[in-house]
């Protein structure tokens, strides 16, 4: 447990400190929404029906930013070998970086969510249920998105690499999620989509520590 | 301490080394010698778990240096292979990368590895004081010399106790008198009744046993 501590410290101040901070991932998000409106056209009413999936389309582009710096830096400078042979076994760590990119980059983005989604045209009072549902989503982003750093180490062009091996495990969370902001905006229960959005981070969190650690193991190998 | 048998490894298509096998009893150092490319750091990535050997094992045996017996360790010391895992109680890993962030203060990286190595307060100042460390503990990392990242490294290997070490070419970037001040932790160590084995390719400064693994290519 102390080492859990320890560790989670370290993460959460290397993903403050160093390039692909969180600032930098909510500041790609709001160019993102920024971006959209002015490439669709001046006509706000036609944004209004797919405000919600929007701002879950950038949330997933932008929770891809800094992925890299999960397992990769670690693994060029030696330091991923270090922590292979400290307390926890990989599976834990596995799970506690992807819990500390939660914290660090998918809470900040969730925060910001509501803002985006608002000024492209969703109803105010979603506010509470964009932010909630991006908070579940961002942690199976950063499941996810572990398990795909997880796979890319060690090889060239890890950051492309890792963009397209995650890119499409994000649809779930993508689809469920604007569904849940679909169905509210339309009077419906959000339920059923939320359900099946954790249900997803579920399953992520299951698969992700034991297929991650297989991952670094082999590239350490 | 350590024993190994029958160990096979190859890389790709090459193999490096057959049949190899030594023991290793506590107090003991080993010289890994052989040219480059001869596998001196795939040996000790193996004897460290991270490279699985086509054949052969590697035991660890002896008291637990734990004391108490955590996840993935064998039932009894020495009745089965250790898996990579466990090995971590055993195990300080020294390799050419050290491991260290060069954004980050000396003293954050410092405070992280000995803890990770699962280090109490008094090994750490015990190990800044060995090693000369307290007036680098502002800087950043990436300030500090070759011969001072080396000894940064040597701060968790000092701070917290495990039985045997593993060094790949640990001197290579210090000077005469931190090679002497670091002969005299290990000697330190081996008195403690720990072990070392240590790919080099000059003379370790304390009394060691010798493996040469060949030629390369």
């Amino acid at each position: 447990m102390k080492g859990l501590w320890v560790l989670w410290r370290r993460e959460l101040t290397l993903a403050w400190s160093g390039g692909g901070g969180p600032l930098l991932a909510c500041g790609f998000f709001l160019c993102l929404t920024v971006l959209v409106p002015l490439a669709a056209g001046g006509d706000p009413a036609g944004l209004r029906p797919i405000a919600g999936g929007i701002a879950w389309l950038a949330l997933a582009l932008s929770s891809i930013l800094s992925l890299e710096r999960l397992f990769e830096r670690d693994f060029e400078d030696g330091a991923l070998d270090l922590i292979a042979l400290g307390p926890l076994p990989l599976e834990i760590v596995v799970l506690a970086k992807a819990k500390a990119q939660w914290l660090a980059v998918g809470a900040p983005l969730a925060v910001t969510a509501p803002v985006a989604a608002i000024t492209l045209g969703l109803e105010p009072l979603l506010a509470p249920l964009v932010v909630f549902s991006a908070l579940v989503g961002a942690l199976g982003f950063a499941l996810t998105g572990a398990l795909g750093a997880a796979l890319a180490v060690g090889s060239k062009r890890g950051g492309l690499l890792i963009a397209v091996v995650v890119l499409p495990l994000f649809i779930p969370p993508v689809v469920f999620g604007a569904g849940a902001l679909e169905r509210a905006a339309n009077g419906m229960d959000p339920g059923p989509a939320l359900a099946f959005l954790t249900a997803y981070v579920l399953f992520a969190a299951v698969v992700t520590p034991f297929a991650g650690a297989a991952a670094i193991r082999n590239a350490q190998g | 301490m350590i024993s190994v048998s029958a160990l096979r490894v190859s890389r790709g298509e090459r193999e490096l080394f057959r049949d190899l096998s030594f023991d290793l009893a506590m107090g003991e150092a080993l010289a890994l010698t052989g040219a480059n490319g001869a596998g001196k750091t795939t040996l000790l990535r193996t004897l460290a778990g991270f490279v699985r050997p086509d054949a052969g094992t590697v035991v660890f045996s002896g008291e637990h240096p734990a004391g108490n017996p955590g996840k993935g360790f064998g039932d009894k010391p020495g009745t089965r292979e250790t898996p990579a895992s466990g090995r971590g109680a055993w195990i300080h890993w020294l390799g050419h990368l050290d491991g260290l962030k060069g954004a980050r203060r000396t003293r954050d990286e410092l405070m992280f590895h000995t803890r990770w190595a699962g280090a109490d307060p008094d090994g750490i100042a015990a190990a800044v004081d060995v090693l000369a460390l307290s007036p680098l503990l502002d800087l950043e990392v990436r300030k500090l010399s070759a011969g001072q990242r080396r000894r940064l490294a040597f701060a968790r290997l000092v701070a917290a106790p495990r039985p045997l070490w593993l060094l790949d070419e640990p001197f290579a970037p210090l000077d005469a008198r931190w090679r002497a001040a670091i002969g005299l932790l290990m000697q330190a160590h081996l008195d403690k009744g720990g072990a070392i084995i240590a790919a080099v390719h000059d003379p370790l400064p304390v009394t060691a046993l010798g493996l040469d693994i060949g030629a390369g290519r």
